[in-house]
């Protein structure tokens, strides 16, 4: 059971959220002009790192709010909480890469 | 004086170092790069084969999974592919001189919803037109076959029927890796151990080898096949898969006498069981929902589980849970395997099964060992190529994947 830290609510069990996977994806600004391969793109693929990843989770049994979360995907470490208003942090990529544990 | 140890079983593999040079390299020593590389030398004559694993043969997945095998799927073209492996299995043991207990005692999948219903009956007409066997039961004949199953009508789901596929069953997952293993092994296939791929060689787009903790090989073609950790090896390779890699529980009971005659699953109130040979009941649950490569989950996964088979067993109400492990497996947006081409020439994959590889070990082996050996797709795999996601024709199997993702 993860324990994550709503940005509104505070720590609460991971049973109160629902995932949302990958975050950072925006929706594609002129989607009439984009060709098969890159809607497939936008649709299907997703980054699936080993290690840390930026992920989007929702407080469902809570406020109801979408916020961000960076996650190391080998050790479900919990490295940043943040609104999806806020630039991805820098823990655990680029130069802090391989961070706080 | 202590009595001295017994001398150690005949290995069934030699543990070969690896050479410098092979014809077809498989990345992965699971029971699918077993099965490749055993089809490559049995089909193809392509015995100069490496699989190369990072840990030990059969660890991962092979080693985790339920070992249900089943072949009742909706599409025609998952029928193909699966009904084409339980065809092999049901003579794989005596092609591979290997009794590894395959247990035809059918599987069980329950309706608890008008939806499951409707659902389900699409399903046994559809594998009926396969060629599949496939029934609908109403709840008492479900008791019939299943006679510790709840299927009074007071409970919050109750069990409102069930498809049967009475050739289903269970093996026993070690030793299926076993017999692929030896059987590889006598063909001069090398089965490398703590050879972990770090990297590939290419001559412009073409792959021409792979870096290893071992040192560098080289290949004529290469195939990845390594399920949870698919997206990492495609990273180094230069392109990406569509798959997202989740932790998926199981769980065994202590040993019991013999209570449950089948394979049952449900989708609805989610739990899948059956009773191993030994005597435990071996039980499987949902993905957990967030991207995991750590081979465990959450805790309240299991406990959801646990409220289901309890639902459906009353029996299990004083059994006790003995042990839980996890597994990565690597999940498609169809529920449906990717084997074919990569972006990448002469470099092949085979992943995306998800929750349900284990029952396709040998038929996505042989149509594995074709696209390598000819650099074209088998029929049996041709419809479940990387182009899917652009052409928009998917194989969704949700359905009848029967695992909660």
């Amino acid at each position: 059971m993860l324990l994550l830290n709503c940005p509104w609510c505070g720590p609460r069990d991971e049973t109160e959220y629902h995932y949302g996977g990958q975050a950072h994806v925006p929706y594609p600004e002129e989607p009439s002009t984009l060709t098969d391969e890159e809607w497939a793109e936008y649709l299907f693929f997703r980054d699936n790192p080993c290690g840390p990843f930026a992920e989007r989770w929702v407080h469902s049994a809570g406020c109801r709010r979408w916020f961000n979360v960076v996650r190391d995907t080998r050790t479900y470490q919990v490295l940043a909480v943040y609104t999806h208003s806020d630039p991805r942090p820098a823990v655990g990529f680029g130069a802090q890469a391989g961070g706080p544990r | 004086m202590a009595k001295p140890l017994p001398e150690h079983p005949a290995w069934l593999w030699r543990d070969p170092d690896p050479k410098a040079s092979y014809d077809a390299i498989v990345v992965g020593g699971g029971g699918h790069g077993l099965a490749t590389a055993y089809y490559l030398a049995k089909n193809h004559g392509i015995t100069n084969v490496a699989v190369l694993e990072k840990g030990w043969l059969a660890g991962g997945n092979m080693a985790r999974n339920t070992t249900i095998i089943r072949s009742n799927y909706l599409w025609d073209e998952s029928a193909a592919i699966y009904e084409f492996s339980l065809k092999q299995w049901e003579q794989l043991p005596e092609e591979l001189d290997y009794d590894f207990l395959f247990s035809q005692r059918g599987v069980l999948n329950l309706a608890h919803t008008l939806q499951d219903v409707r659902e389900a009956t699409r399903r046994v007409n559809a594998n009926r037109l396969n060629r599949v066997d496939a029934e609908w039961l109403e709840p008492d004949e479900v008791a019939k076959i299943c006679p510790i199953i709840n299927v009074s009508p007071d409970v919050r789901y109750p069990v409102l029927g069930a498809t049967f596929q009475p050739r289903a069953g269970i093996a026993k997952h070690d030793h299926v890796a076993w017999a692929f293993a030896r059987a590889c092994d006598a063909m001069g296939v090398d089965l490398i151990q703590n050879c972990e791929v770090t990297g590939f060689i290419k001559d412009g787009d073409r792959v021409t080898g792979v870096e290893t903790t071992r040192g560098s090989i080289s290949a004529g073609t290469v195939g990845l096949v390594a399920a949870g950790h698919i997206s990492v090896l495609a990273e180094k390779a230069g392109f990406r898969l569509p798959v997202q890699s989740h932790p998926l529980q199981a769980l065994v009971s202590e040993l019991y006498e013999p209570a449950h005659p089948t394979v049952v699953m449900s989708n609805h109130v989610h739990v899948y069981v059956s009773q191993a040979h030994k005597g435990e009941l071996v039980m499987g649950a949902g993905v957990d929902a967030y991207n995991g490569y750590g081979q465990r989950g959450s805790f309240h996964v299991i406990e959801h589980q646990m409220a289901a088979a309890l639902e459906l067993f009353p029996i299990f109400g004083r059994a006790h849970l003995l042990r839980t492990w996890g597994g990565i497996v690597d999940v498609s947006p169809d529920a449906s395997p990717i084997i074919g081409p990569t972006p990448v020439e002469n470099l092949y994959v085979n992943c995306g099964w998800g929750t349900g590889g284990f029952k396709a070990t040998p038929g996505a082996g042989w149509a594995m060992a074709h696209t390598m050996a000819t650099g074209a797709p088998h029929e049996l795999n041709r419809p479940f190529g990387l182009e899917r996601f652009v052409s928009g024709a998917l194989i969704d199997e949700h359905g009848a994947a029967a695992v909660a993702h």
